[in-house]
């Protein structure tokens, strides 16, 4: 693993790799994406309190999960390259907060709307939401740390101590619903023993979940490559001007 | 442990020579209590129960403001450098700083807090409650603030960004410490462990961010 991620370091071989796993990725994920979306919205059961407004869960909780791991990638990859100083481990990281910010916005907006059918209220301060739009607001910060400085590299330092400390973020996230009372559900998937969710239902979900997943590497492939273009582009235009 | 006392006796000598940022962080602290009463209406009923934290909001804000020049003068001037160069870890130098900003306005606030606690008609009884979260509280704006303040140093629009990157990671501590000042149970004792948890891990975080300032 280690050593594959070394060889990945050189930018023209995670060219190659890229352009040949995108076609899968986006296949995979347009794929996962339709019979997903037929099966959360037509195929699976209404629940007999919340009707029809329970298949909101099939993008909420996909779009909450990738939240946070797309964040917990970008904390490991900022290790990465503040340790070894791998190259790719600072796109990566790079690469990975816009989509991380898209799907917290999307996991705060699906919630609100499933919210007001079944609390009655669009927003609560409860531990888990509140958490959560910290975690918006850190996705943003670290977007706008990047930008602030003029110098890529010390941009990327900055960034990647940031998205580290960040990181303390995400155990109160998952736990929230643990640790204190709220109106939002404890975790029913992820759990010890059998998932607290009827096989129905459970199916759709992983689908979706597959499906944001492989949408999630494709646009990965896709920034970083752009980044490394990018980078190309700069390292040329001052060749030429010198 | 001389380089951590000669820079805490120079930080604290600076602080209280110019009365530069420390002074004007406390009196924004003072000014944004007096405007609260002006924009809520003087009822003594609605502010008891919002007093203690509107407060805290306001030390936040005013941390955030005293923060912005934490580092920002010893880089600009060749300061940060010379002590980078030296033997003795930045840490050293990180904590030094936190205690000497610390001293000049957490401290000092935690004083005020309870006259201005008395202004929005906290009850008496819990002022004694609302100095003693200040007193757990404000070592934790003052470390999580001098990681963020110390990532943003050569950036353009510090001051702005520094709020931006400081104020979610303060979430947290906001929480507890207006918990805390209401007498909620179990709160000062969490409060305690953020500050404490943001003196065992912001410094390394500011550190790190200083030695890849001083080296670009």
């Amino acid at each position: 693993m280690a050593r594959s991620l070394h060889r990945l370091a050189n930018p023209g071989r995670f060219r190659r790799f890229a352009g040949r796993a995108l076609p899968w990725t986006a296949g995979v994920s347009a794929l996962a994406f339709t019979v997903g979306l037929w099966l959360a919205l037509v195929d699976s059961p209404i629940d007999y309190q919340q009707k029809d407004s329970v298949r909101i869960m099939y993008v909420h909780v996909p779009a909450a999960w990738m939240a946070l791991s797309t964040y917990a990638v970008m904390a490991l990859a900022s290790a990465g390259a503040l340790i070894w100083r791998h190259p790719l481990a600072e796109l990566a990281a790079r690469a990975s907060a816009a989509p991380g910010a898209c799907f917290t916005l999307i996991a705060l907006v699906t919630g609100s709307l499933w919210g007001l059918p079944t609390w009655g209220t669009w927003w609560v301060w409860d531990a888990r939401l509140t958490s959560v739009l910290a975690l918006l607001f850190l996705y943003v910060g670290y977007m706008a740390l990047w930008r602030a400085f003029d110098d890529p590299r010390r941009a990327g330092r900055a960034a990647a101590v940031l998205a580290l400390v960040g990181a303390v973020n995400l155990p109160i996230v998952k736990f929230s619903v643990d640790w204190w009372s709220t109106l939002h559900q404890p975790a029913s998937v992820s759990r010890f023993g059998a998932p607290a969710i009827d096989p129905a239902m459970l199916r759709p979900l992983l689908v979706m979940y597959a499906a944001f997943f492989f949408f999630w590497v494709t646009v990965l492939l896709l920034r970083i490559r752009a980044e490394l273009d990018e980078r190309r582009l700069a390292a040329l235009a001052v060749q030429r001007s010198s | 442990m001389r380089l951590f006392l000669a820079l805490l006796g120079r930080d604290l000598a600076l602080a209280g020579r110019q009365g530069g940022e420390s002074g004007l962080a406390l009196l924004f602290f003072v000014l944004g209590a007096v405007l609260f009463p002006l924009g809520l209406g003087p009822d003594p009923g609605t502010l008891a129960g919002v007093g203690s934290g509107l407060l805290w909001v306001i030390a936040l804000l005013a941390a955030l403001l005293s923060l912005e020049r934490l580092f920002r003068a010893d880089w600009e001037d060749g300061t940060l450098d010379l002590l980078a160069a030296r033997p003795e870890p930045l840490v050293t130098v990180v904590l030094s700083k936190c205690a000497a900003h610390w001293l000049a306005t957490g401290l000092p606030m935690a004083v005020i807090a309870p006259l201005l606690g008395s202004m929005l008609a906290v009850p008496g009884a819990h002022l004694g409650l609302l100095a003693l979260s200040f007193l757990v509280g404000t070592p934790a704006l003052t470390l999580i603030g001098a990681a963020g303040a110390a990532l943003t140093l050569g950036a353009r629009l510090g001051g702005v960004l520094t709020a931006i990157l400081v104020l979610p990671l303060y979430i947290p501590v906001l929480i507890f410490g207006a918990a805390a000042a209401e007498g909620r149970e179990g709160a000062l004792a969490l409060l305690a462990a953020l500050s404490l948890a943001a003196l065992a891990l912001a410094p390394a975080a500011a550190a790190a961010a200083l030695r890849h300032a001083v080296e670009q």
